[in-house]
């Protein structure tokens, strides 16, 4: 494992250009994420259409290259996805990130399961885990809409 | 003073961390620890263990004259009156708890206010949050100026009719601002304040004198001086310790035990509850006997020099901004790279072995204040050099080229 793994191209650049950083105009639901060891913050925006698809999804937040990059990513592959896709997606992210080598939904296109095991680099940097798990947590407190805020060393 | 012998004398040195030499910048967080207190704890345990204060069997009798030893050892050491006025505590936290505690049970209302500043650490602030919660205590915060120093002048600022104590750092551990203490414990107590100092960072590096700074209370944190984890010390000038009721109950701290009354013990034990980290205790001595050898003016005029190198070098790097320009800067240098987060810095600069701290450093106050949300931080210890600066500057270089930064 070294460096090049963990920070790719990709990841720099989503990194760097987060996509979808912004706060969704007429949001229904959203939830807010806090790592306390590090001080990273996110807060999730999303809008789900009468038939429980993600019209829009957005955040707001501050953090390290992992954590922005793996929010941008995130918020890129759901949108226009129907919930429980969403739901199944997070699943799936979060194993991969703790013990499956590989993603393993139908969901998501090939291009974008690449794009999503960019972020795997991480499981060889246990410190930095959280940064690439914050914000899909707080994704699923959002869908749930709990108003409990974030703040778990969960992996 | 030599700093490769020095070095020598701290076995983790020996040893690859992923196969790089260790540079390790990381020691206001916590010291790495001298072969002497690590082979005191072994020696101990396989030789000499039993508990303290209690039997009278032979072990149990030269074990507690080894605890007591540290005792006096300490009172030397920071030049205490009398040895009574230092207590044994889990860590400098559990010491800033205890104060909070005691003194705040006893004379701490509605209303009255604690001041403390904005450099502090979370252990300085927390427990007074606490009495804002269960008393509706007041706390109020010395603000920095824009070096990260907190002034005398700022002090005698916020000063009230209202204010009960005064609880501040004696060096920041984020922009390594020293404070004036002694002319802040004049003031104080001009106007009859008492007085709490967190010396976790300036203890390390400095010569204390208890006497000479006159202040009520100090707290030190063991395993940031060559010592082991799980020991900080209080002292505290004898006329509170005596005065304040007990933080907490248990066995060794009582005088007698009855079914409707119970009296304390003498000092120190009153503030000494359970078993305490007896092996750690005894193993400190050969922390202060080690920083003694070296002599603590050597040591404070060498990590002088290493900052002031540090700040030379860092200063030079187009990309890097430190955090606070005291005048007198203590043994840490914070930082930010424009375009990198810390987290990403440190875990590059991991990857060549050298190990700085990333985050909020527990200052969340202070670092809202700079409006960041995490800064790196490389601090030193006696077994530091120049080249560990030159190091990471070649890695915060990595970094700068990872990240595409000019």
């Amino acid at each position: 494992m070294n460096l090049k793994e963990l920070y790719q191209e990709i990841i720099l650049d989503h990194g760097k250009n987060p996509r979808n950083l912004r706060k969704t105009e007429n949001f229904n639901k959203d939830a807010k994420g806090h790592n306390p060891l590090c001080g990273d913050k996110v807060h999730i925006y999303l809008k789900l259409n009468e038939n429980k698809k993600v019209e829009d999804i957005s955040f707001e937040g501050q953090g390290c290259a992992i954590s922005m990059a793996s929010a941008s990513i995130m918020t890129d592959l759901v949108k226009g996805k129907e919930e429980f896709e969403v739901k199944e997606i997070v699943n799936d992210f979060l194993d991969m990130i703790k013990e499956k080598d590989e993603l393993s939904n139908n969901i998501l296109h090939k291009d974008d399961k690449t794009k999503l095991m960019c972020l795997s680099g991480v499981k060889q940097y246990p410190m930095r885990v959280k940064c690439a798990t914050l914000s899909w947590h707080t994704l699923t407190s959002a869908i749930n809409n709990s108003q409990e805020e974030i703040n778990k060393d969960n992996n | 003073m030599n700093v490769s012998d020095i070095k020598k004398e701290f076995p983790i040195f020996s040893n690859k961390v992923q196969n790089n030499d260790l540079v390790y910048l990381d020691s206001a967080n916590s010291s790495q620890k001298p072969l002497v207190v690590v082979d005191r704890i072994y020696d101990f345990y396989t030789k000499e263990f039993s508990n303290v204060g209690r039997s009278v069997h032979y072990l149990a009798v030269a074990a507690t004259n080894l605890y007591e030893n540290t005792r006096s050892s300490v009172q030397r050491y920071i030049n205490a009156k009398e040895k009574e006025e230092i207590v044994f505590t889990k860590g400098a936290t559990e010491a800033i708890n205890l104060v909070a505690s005691s003194f705040g049970h006893k004379y701490l209302k509605e209303g009255d206010e604690v001041l403390i500043t904005e450099l502090e650490h979370h252990s300085n602030y927390v427990p007074w949050h606490y009495l804002r919660k269960s008393k509706g205590i007041k706390i109020e915060f010395a603000e920095i100026n824009q070096d990260g120093e907190v002034t005398i002048d700022e002090i005698k600022k916020k000063i009230t009719p209202k204010t009960k104590i005064i609880a501040l750092t004696h060096l920041s551990n984020v922009t390594g601002a020293v404070l004036p203490i002694k002319e802040i414990t004049q003031l104080a107590h001009s106007k009859d304040i008492p007085i709490l100092v967190d010396g976790c960072q300036s203890a390390p590096h400095m010569k204390l004198d208890m006497q000479d700074l006159d202040c009520d209370f100090y707290a030190i944190s063991c395993h940031k001086m060559y010592g082991p984890t799980g020991l900080g010390i209080l002292y505290a000038k004898k006329k509170w310790l005596e005065d304040l009721p007990p933080y907490q109950g248990g066995g060794g701290m009582i005088g007698w035990v009855k079914k409707d009354d119970i009296g304390y013990g003498d000092l120190p034990n009153k503030y000494e509850a359970g078993t305490m980290a007896t092996a750690q205790v005894i193993a400190f001595d050969e922390s202060i006997k080690f920083i003694k050898k070296i002599g603590i003016d050597n040591i404070a005029k060498h990590e002088e020099e290493l900052i002031q190198y540090g700040e030379e070098i860092l200063k030079k790097n187009n990309s890097v901004k430190l955090i606070g320009n005291p005048k007198k800067r203590g043994a840490v240098l914070s930082f930010t790279i424009d375009g990198v987060h810390p987290h990403d810095v440190a875990t590059i600069l991991d990857e060549d072995g050298v190990a700085i701290r990333a985050g909020h450093h527990c200052c969340q106050v202070l670092h809202d204040k700079l409006d960041l949300t995490a800064s790196a931080r490389a601090s030193v210890g006696v077994y530091n050099t120049k080249e560990d600066f030159d190091k990471l500057n070649l890695s915060i270089n990595k970094c700068k080229k990872i990240f595409n930064l000019k």
